[in-house]
C-alpha cells in the first residue's frame, strides 16, 4: 500500500488532500466532519481583522455552469471572507487542532496592507497551535475593492512586502495564495519567494460572469436585478491552474518553491496531475461542495491504487515528474510525424471525425468508400492534428501513430533526428547551435 | 373440449373496474419529462449524414431536432420535424422506430441502446401540436384547386403540403371523422387523449383546406367529375377490404374482423361497455394482430392467444411489439395455421389449428391439428385494396398487385391523378410511409401545376427552396 502522507514545508498530513479555504472550512462543525471523513488537512476559511466581521450579501452567492445532466462543471461565487467573529473562529481552530493533531491546520488570513494589522492577527493566530498560515492574495471580488485579496495579489511588490512581514512577525510557515487574475503568474510567485514565503498555493478563483439571465438581462447570481463578477472555480478551471502551476514549477527563479495545487481537483487523477507538476499537496473545494466530504475517500483510494500499480511508494516518488516535460513550443520536435488511425472494429460510424475534418480541418477522412459509409484517414491529407481523436465518441477508436520514412502528405523524408523551430530554415531568428532538445534544465536546488 | 369448460360463449362487458381499465389504456410510454429529454438528447452524437435520418421514410433531420431539444428549443425542434413530416406527432407514437430510425442509431451499434428518437420526437412535437398556433404559413394563393380523397395520413400530409404551397384543397373522407388509420386503426394506448383528432385539427389549421366527411369515392364522388372540377386529384384511400380466412369460416357469431373491431374500440366512449370474450384467439402476425391481442387483454380477456402460421422471425410485427404483447400477457403461438372455426349454436367455440413447419423457406402443413378454445376469434391477416363502385383499370388507373400503381412522384397512370399511402402498390403500410407519399405527391402536383401557370415557376421554386432551407 502506497504511503500517502506528506510533509509540506514542515506541515505533515496523512494524505495530500486539504480542503481549501472556503465555506466548507468556515467552522468547527464542518471541519470536524471533514476530518472524520478523512481529509488530510484544512485551510480554515480566511480570517479578517478583529472588530466587526465582513458582511455578505443576503441573496444568492453562487453561479454555475452545468453539463446536460446538471453535472456541475464550473461554479462561481461572490462570497467574502468569513463573516463570523474572529474570536469564535480562533477558539474553534485551537480546539479542532487539539482534537486532530495529525491533520494539517492552516489558517488563511486577509487584513489591510498595514504591517501592524498583520502583526496583530498573526500573534492571535499563533496561539491557536495551527501549523501554518496562508495569505489570501487571491479573492477577486468584494475584498479586492477594499484593497485586499487580488488587489494585493496583482502587485508583486505588495506580495513581497506582506510575505516578509509575516515571516518577521511569526514563526509559522507562510504560504502565499496567488490570484490567476494576472498576466504572468511567475511575477507574483517570484515576489512571494523574495519575500521569504515558504510556499505558494494556486490558483485562487478567476474573475467571471458565469451566465446572463436572459429574462431579466442580469448576470447570475442576481441580487435584486443586478449581478457582479464572481470567482470561478470547479472542474472547468483545472487546465488554467495546471498551466500556472507548471509555469512556477519550471521557472528558474521559483524552481523548487513548494506549491499547494488548487483548481478543479475533482478526482484522484486530477490530484495526481497536480502532484506530477510539482505540487506537494492539493486543495479541494468545489468537489466537496458538490458531493460532500466523502469524495476524499475516492481520491485517496484512487491515488493509492494508481501509485501501487506504478510502483510509487510515496508521493515524493512521482512528485514533479512531469515538470521536465513541460517546455516551450519552440523546442517541440518537428521530426515527430503522426497520422490518425481509425480502428474499424471499434468505429460506430457516427461520422463525427469526418465532418470535423471536412468542415474545419484538412479533408483527411473519408465518408464513403466503395459506395459504403466508411471512415478512413487519408494519409496524404492528414496533418496529424488529432481533432478527430478528440471528437470521436468511442474511446481509443482513433489513435495517433508515429510514422517514419516519407510523409505521404509532403512527399518528403521525415528526419530521423530531433529538430525544432530554433533551427528551422523558416525561422528568421534561427540559431544553428540549438539543434538539440534542451535536456531538463539544470535548475538550482530548492532554496529550503 | 374439456367437459368442465364453462358454457360458451363467455362474452361480457365491464370485466375490469374503471380504474384498472383506465390504467390499461393509458399511454404506452409516458412522455419524457423535461429533464429526461435533455439527458436523452445529450446521448445523440449529432452524426454526420446521420443513419437515423437515412432510415426515416420522411427524412426528418433527426440530429438537428435532437440538438434543438438539447439546447432548450423544443419548438424549433418541432418545426424541424414538422417541416419533413406534418404528422410527426402521431409518427412519434406509432412508428416502429425499432426497425426504422432507432435501429440505425449508432448508439444501437455501440451499446445496443439507441437514442430514444421516437420519445424525443414526441417531446418536441407535443410542445407545438395542439398547443400552439400552426408554425408554418401559406404561400401566396395560386388559384389552383386540388381534390384529396381520403383524410388518412397520406391525404392529410398531401393536403397540408398543397395548402402550404398556396393551393386550395378539398379533403374528402368516407368516414365521419378525418384521420383514417390514425383515428380508426391505431391501438388506443398508442395515441391517448384523442391525439388523432387534435393532430387533424392542427394539420387543417394551416388554412386553405375544406374537409368534407361522409363522401366515399364510388358512391358519392366520381373520379371523372373530380378530374373535371379540380386541377389535380390525390387518392389516399387506404385499404378498405379485409383478407378472408382461407377454408371454412361459416356464419357463426363471435368472429371479428380485427380492423373493424379496433375502429369500434377507438370510437367507443365507454370501454367498460365493450364486450370481450374470456378466451380470445387472434389470427395473424402483424401489428394489427398485436394491437387487437393487447387491447383484448386490456379489456379483461383472461386468455389471449395470438396464432401465427409461420415462425416468430417471420412475423411482420417487430420483436419489440411482440415483447409488448408478451409483457401484457398475450400468449404468442407460432407455426399454427387455422383450419376451421368450430361453432356451436351459431357461435364460435374455438378454432382448429394445424401445425406447420418451415422447409427451406416453404411453409409445410404437417396434418397434425390442435384445438384452441375461444369465445371470440379475431382475424388480423391483412387488408386488401378494394374500391366499390369504381373500376380503376377501366377509368385508366393502372393497378399492380391489386393496388394502385404509381411512379416515384406518386403519379398514377391517369393524368392529373396522384395516389399514395396503403392504397398504392409497393409500400410498407406504415403511417410514416403514407405521410411521405402524400408529401411527395403534393410536391409533384405543385410542380405540375406550376408548369402550367406561366411565371409561376419562379415563385414555386422559391417556395420550395424555402422549404428545403427551413425558412417556412
Amino acid at each position: 500500500m502506497a504511503d500517502l502522507s506528506t510533509n509540506f514545508i514542515g506541515v505533515s498530513s496523512p494524505n495530500p488532500f486539504w480542503l481549501a479555504s472556503a465555506p466548507p472550512t468556515d467552522k468547527e462543525y464542518n471541519v470536524q466532519r471533514a476530518f472524520e471523513a478523512g481529509w488530510g488537512g484544512v485551510v480554515w476559511k480566511t480570517l479578517g481583522a478583529a472588530g466587526s466581521p465582513v458582511v455578505n450579501v443576503n441573496g444568492p452567492r453562487y453561479g454555475a455552469i452545468h453539463g446536460p445532466d446538471r453535472r456541475l462543471l464550473g461554479l462561481n461565487n461572490i462570497e467574502l471572507i468569513t463573516d463570523r467573529d474572529l474570536e469564535i473562529n480562533l477558539e474553534e481552530i485551537a480546539r479542532v487542532k487539539r482534537n486532530w493533531p495529525d491533520r494539517a491546520m492552516i489558517v488563511s488570513l486577509m487584513v489591510p496592507c498595514e504591517e501592524e494589522e498583520w502583526k496583530s492577527i498573526l500573534a492571535r493566530v499563533m496561539e491557536t497551535g495551527c501549523d501554518a498560515v496562508e495569505l489570501n492574495f487571491g479573492c477577486p471580488h468584494g475584498m479586492s475593492e477594499r484593497g485586499m485579496g487580488s488587489a494585493v495579489g496583482q502587485v508583486p511588490d505588495y506580495i513581497e512586502m506582506v510575505a516578509r512581514w509575516c515571516k518577521q512577525h511569526s514563526n509559522l510557515p507562510v504560504i502565499v495564495k496567488l490570484t490567476p487574475n494576472i498576466t504572468d503568474i511567475r511575477y507574483p510567485a517570484r515576489a512571494a519567494r523574495k519575500g521569504g514565503a515558504d510556499a505558494v498555493s494556486l490558483i485562487n478563483t478567476i474573475s467571471s460572469i458565469v451566465s446572463v439571465d436572459l429574462d431579466n438581462f442580469a448576470p447570475t447570481p442576481t441580487i435584486d436585478g443586478k449581478g457582479s463578477h464572481g470567482g470561478y472555480c470547479g472542474p472547468a478551471v483545472k487546465p488554467i491552474a495546471l498551466n500556472m502551476v507548471a509555469e512556477i514549477a519550471r521557472d528558474r527563479e521559483t524552481y523548487g518553491l513548494p506549491i499547494s495545487g488548487i483548481g478543479g481537483v475533482t478526482t484522484w487523477r486530477d490530484a495526481a496531475e497536480f502532484i506530477a507538476l510539482g505540487c506537494g499537496t492539493v486543495q479541494v473545494c468545489t468537489a466537496a461542495m458538490t458531493y460532500g466530504f466523502k469524495v476524499v475517500q475516492e481520491m485517496a483510494s484512487g491515488l493509492s491504487e494508481w501509485m501501487d500499480e506504478k510502483g510509487y511508494a510515496s508521493i515524493e516518488d512521482f512528485r514533479g515528474k512531469a515538470v521536465r516535460n513541460v517546455t516551450d513550443w519552440q523546442y517541440l520536435n518537428l521530426s515527430y510525424v503522426t497520422k490518425a488511425r481509425i480502428d474499424q472494429d471499434l468505429c460506430i460510424e457516427c461520422g463525427r471525425c469526418h465532418i470535423a475534418c471536412e468542415d474545419t480541418s484538412h479533408q483527411a477522412i473519408t465518408a464513403m468508400v466503395d459506395g459504403r459509409r466508411h471512415f478512413e484517414v487519408i494519409d496524404e491529407e492528414c496533418v496529424g492534428c488529432n481533432l478527430c481523436v478528440n471528437v470521436c465518441p468511442v474511446e481509443d477508436c482513433i489513435t495517433m501513430e508515429r510514422i517514419e520514412g516519407t510523409d505521404p502528405r509532403t512527399g518528403k523524408p521525415i528526419p530521423a533526428a530531433y529538430s525544432n523551430w530554433t533551427a528551422h530554415p523558416n525561422n528568421p531568428m534561427r540559431k544553428e547551435a540549438m539543434q538539440f532538445a534542451p535536456e531538463p534544465v539544470t535548475l538550482p536546488e530548492p532554496a529550503e | 373440449m374439456n367437459e368442465l369448460s364453462p358454457p360458451l360463449p363467455d362474452i361480457a362487458a365491464g370485466r375490469l373496474d374503471a380504474e384498472t381499465l383506465a390504467g390499461n389504456f393509458s399511454d404506452l410510454h409516458p412522455p419524457l419529462e423535461g429533464h429526461e429529454a435533455l439527458v436523452e438528447a445529450d446521448r445523440c452524437y449529432f452524426c454526420f449524414d446521420a443513419p437515423c435520418m437515412q432510415a426515416c421514410p420522411t427524412s426528418i433531420d433527426i440530429p438537428l431536432f435532437i440538438r434543438e431539444i438539447q439546447s432548450g428549443n423544443p419548438v424549433g425542434a418541432a418545426k424541424t420535424i414538422l417541416r419533413s413530416n406534418i404528422l410527426g406527432g402521431m409518427c412519434a407514437r406509432v412508428c416502429p422506430v425499432e426497425t426504422l430510425c432507432e435501429e440505425a442509431c449508432v448508439r444501437e451499434k455501440a451499446e445496443g441502446k439507441p437514442v430514444k428518437i421516437g420519445m424525443l420526437q414526441r417531446h418536441a412535437t407535443d410542445s407545438v401540436v395542439g398547443v400552439r398556433e400552426h408554425p408554418f404559413t401559406r404561400a401566396e394563393p395560386t388559384g389552383k384547386r386540388v381534390a384529396v380523397v381520403g383524410a388518412g395520413p397520406a391525404g392529410l400530409s398531401c393536403a397540408h403540403r398543397l395548402a402550404m404551397l398556396g393551393h386550395e384543397v378539398v379533403l374528402y373522407d368516407a368516414r365521419p371523422k378525418a384521420g383514417g388509420l390514425n383515428e380508426y386503426g391505431i391501438a388506443s394506448y398508442k395515441a391517448t387523449g384523442d391525439f388523432a383528432q387534435r393532430e387533424v385539427e392542427f394539420v387543417l389549421s394551416i388554412g386553405g383546406i375544406t374537409l368534407e366527411t361522409g363522401k366515399r369515392l364510388g358512391r358519392d364522388l366520381d373520379l371523372d367529375d373530380l378530374r373535371d372540377m379540380y386541377d389535380a386529384v390525390f387518392l389516399g384511400i387506404g385499404l378498405a377490404g379485409v383478407n378472408a380466412l382461407g377454408g371454412e369460416a361459416g356464419e357463426a357469431a363471435g368472429q371479428h374482423d380485427a380492423v373493424a373491431w379496433i375502429a369500434e374500440l377507438r370510437q367507443t366512449l365507454d370501454l367498460s361497455r365493450l364486450p370481450i370474450g374470456r378466451r380470445v384467439a387472434v389470427i395473424g402476425g402483424g401489428m394489427t394482430a398485436i394491437d387487437v391481442a393487447v387491447q383484448a387483454k386490456a379489456l379483461g380477456a383472461e386468455e389471449v392467444t395470438l396464432l401465427y402460421r409461420r415462425g416468430r422471425e417471420a412475423m411482420s410485427a417487430s420483436r419489440y411489439e411482440q415483447e409488448i404483447a408478451a409483457a401484457r400477457g398475450v400468449h404468442i403461438r407460432c407455426n399454427l395455421s387455422p383450419r376451421r372455426i368450430l361453432a356451436e349454436n351459431g357461435h364460435v367455440r374455438g378454432i382448429e389449428m394445424e401445425r406447420t413447419r418451415q422447409d427451406e423457406g416453404r411453409l409445410v402443413q404437417t396434418g397434425e391439428t390442435t384445438l384452441i378454445e375461444a369465445d371470440q376469434v379475431f382475424r388480423a391477416i391483412g387488408q386488401s385494396f378494394r374500391l366499390e363502385g369504381v373500376d380503376l383499370e377501366e377509368v385508366g388507373v393502372r393497378t399492380e398487385d391489386g393496388r394502385i400503381a404509381v411512379d416515384e412522384e406518386r403519379r398514377t397512370s391517369l393524368p392529373g391523378v396522384w395516389a399514395g399511402g396503403d392504397c398504392v402498390a409497393g409500400g410498407e403500410d406504415l403511417t410514416v410511409v403514407a405521410v411521405e407519399d402524400g408529401k411527395r405527391a403534393a410536391l409533384s402536383i405543385h410542380a405540375a401545376l406550376s408548369r402550367e401557370a406561366p411565371g409561376f415557376l419562379a415563385r414555386a421554386s422559391q417556395t420550395l427552396s424555402g422549404l428545403v432551407h427551413g425558412r417556412l
